[in-house]
């Protein structure tokens, strides 16, 4: 697909603090709105003390409920378009994603297990989650490189979807009523669990494996090119994809674990982002990360105002959002193709 | 407002303040809605949830989404003085969280049983401060029951399917039908399951239950008893053959509500 080698069009400096910009104002308007809607004037007001009174409302809502979760989207977006970016250079594949490949749903059916067999705490639900995760990374990658081109990948991610939702099929059969309802979160995906004791601990866990992928830029270059060029270029390449797999599914498991599957971030904010900047890893890694935080915030701040008071699964916004996208993606693959 | 002032008034009379005080009052579930209106005090919600579906009034108030996947910022932002909760609302995280911000939030009882009932007419009379009407309803309701439970009992067995969209979902036990089958002195011949399963048609004949009892819902989802009595399977069971296919209100046969006497009383001449 051409989308992988598409040439710059834009200066990257400029996009990325245009991103960054529009992120902000996200961010503010995400913890301005919602089923209250606090005025942006009083944002300063009520984060930094000399609270009126009548204020402890607004003043709670605020700060224990939107910030911790407007912060936590800005954090679960740059790591699902982040390893959007590196599982499709790591694939050589534009169509690799966390939810395609079947780790979310890999994730997904790990915690599904957890919660039906151990009725174990979050940990055991988070840590089955990640075996999850690993193992459909793991099973995609040992299938989809025996493939050439695209086939072998979606092949792959096909059967562990399929897999993964007749695990979750039998264990929804399983599960008594008060477990079902646990089940329809994980496998729609939403951000209200967020709160700050969740954010102290997946926060700077996903931060820091950002900024490892962030200075691997010269690894995935080296990735686009070519199995014998990144090899001339000195990566020693088995052990450069057994780390990148190992970075992604640390960084979407624990995520997934605490968020349920969001799908389709992974697979639209890099295409997007590569259309505006080209295929260069020192740009477009960061800025998918910032337009993925944005998106996810945009997508959550909809989630909470369409069907106010009540929410909707932020998985269902972002793939009516993400389904559509790439339906256009493999039309169009198509015509560049003839 | 009238209603405002009424329960003022009431306040005064009981002296209860503290209870009393809850003029904005959020109920999360549909048994727990049907019992503050039961009480009379329907005036006092400012929003319920999706399962909240009687009275018809219930379903005009504001939602905050359904009572299992409560919103946090949902239930903040209609600024409750007492939140009536369901035991099986949830995340129980969401609701320990909305206890931290200060709401009062009260656990009320509700497993499908007929002292879980009694229980949270209780609970919720005594928090919304009008404990003598929750004990009228509950004796006048242990009334009902006594008398239909004096009429004769069958020990048919008994099948409770109930149609969303597709196929049969048989009520096994554990559920309310189940519990409301065993007061009305039926036996459930799916009691061996636990919740709800999908029955085929060889289960059915299997089954070979004497009465089979459906929800005015689920008649309308299957599109006409006609339909039902036409489907793969139906037509073989005992309770075909001797014409023991009803229909019954959905309140009265999946859940154990304030109309239970009434629902027992159905069923047993249904039975006969």
């Amino acid at each position: 697909m051409n989308t992988m080698v598409g040439t710059r069009k834009f200066a990257p400096r400029p996009v990325l603090v245009t991103l960054a910009i529009a992120l902000i104002l996200a961010g503010l308007a995400a913890s301005s709105s919602g089923a209250v809607s606090i005025p942006w004037s009083n944002l300063p007001r009520l984060l930094w003390g000399q609270a009126a009174p009548g204020d402890a409302m607004l003043q709670n809502i605020l700060v224990d409920i939107r910030l911790p979760r407007v912060l936590f989207s800005v954090v679960a977006g740059a790591a699902l378009a982040a390893s959007g970016v590196t599982m499709q250079a790591l694939f050589r594949n534009p169509l690799a994603e966390p939810g395609l490949v079947g780790i979310s749903s890999g994730a997904a059916a790990g915690a599904v297990l957890a919660i039906v067999m151990t009725m174990g705490g979050f940990f055991v639900v988070a840590s089955m989650a990640f075996a999850g995760s690993l193992l459909a990374t793991y099973l995609a990658y040992v299938v989809g490189s025996r493939y050439r081109g695209v086939a072998g990948l979606l092949l792959a991610g096909i059967a562990i979807n399929t897999i993964a939702s007749s695990v979750i099929g039998v264990l929804t059969y399983l599960a008594d009523d008060a477990q079902l309802r646990d089940l329809t979160f994980w496998i729609l995906g939403s951000l209200a669990g967020a709160d700050w004791s969740t954010l102290a601990w997946i926060g700077p866990w996903t931060l820091l494996l950002l900024a490892y992928l962030l200075v691997q830029w010269r690894v995935l270059n080296a990735l686009l090119l070519g199995e014998r060029e990144a090899a001339h270029l000195g990566f020693d390449l088995a052990a450069v994809r057994r780390r990148l797999i190992a970075v992604t599914a640390l960084i979407v498991g624990p995520m997934v674990a605490v968020t349920g599957g969001i799908g389709f971030v992974g697979l639209v904010v890099p295409h997007v982002v590569r259309m505006v900047l080209g295929a260069h890893h020192r740009y477009l890694l960061p800025a998918s990360m910032v337009a993925g935080a944005l998106l996810l915030t945009l997508a959550d701040l909809a989630s909470r105002l369409v069907v106010s008071p009540a929410e909707l699964p932020i998985g269902l916004v972002t793939s009516l959002v993400g389904g559509p996208f790439f339906f256009w993606l493999l039309m169009r693959g198509r015509t560049a193709a003839r | 407002m009238k209603r405002y002032w009424l329960a003022l008034c009431l306040c005064g009379l009981m002296g209860a303040q503290a209870a009393c005080a809850a003029q904005r009052v959020v109920s999360l579930g549909g048994s727990v809605t049907e019992i503050i209106y039961e009480l009379g005090q329907g005036g006092r919600l400012v929003a319920d949830d999706e399962s909240s579906v009687y009275p018809e009034a219930a379903t005009r108030l504001p939602r905050v989404g359904y009572y299992r996947t409560v919103p946090l910022e949902g239930v903040v932002a209609m600024r409750p003085d007492l939140v009536l909760a369901s035991r099986n609302a949830g995340p129980p995280k969401t609701l320990e969280r909305l206890r931290g911000l200060g709401v009062e939030l009260v656990s009320v009882s509700d497993s499908p049983s007929i002292d879980s009932l009694y229980e949270r007419i209780g609970q919720i009379s005594g928090q919304l401060g009008v404990g003598q009407m929750g004990d009228a309803l509950i004796q006048r309701i242990r009334g009902e029951v006594a008398s239909a439970q004096a009429l004769p009992a069958t020990q048919r067995r008994a099948l409770v399917p109930i149609n969303r969209s597709g196929p049969f979902l048989g009520a096994g036990g554990g559920t309310a039908a189940d519990a409301v089958l065993a007061l009305a002195g039926l036996k459930n011949a799916l009691a061996e399951q636990k919740g709800y399963k999908q029955v085929s048609a060889e289960g059915l004949v299997t089954l070979a239950p004497d009465m089979i009892i459906v929800s005015s819902a689920s008649v309308k989802a299957s599109g006409g008893m006609d339909k039902i009595l036409a489907q793969a399977g139906v037509a073989s069971t005992p309770a075909a053959r001797e014409g023991r296919v009803v229909a019954l209100d959905d309140l009265l046969i999946l859940g154990v509500g304030p109309r239970v006497g009434q629902a027992i009383r159905s069923l047993k001449e249904a039975a006969r």
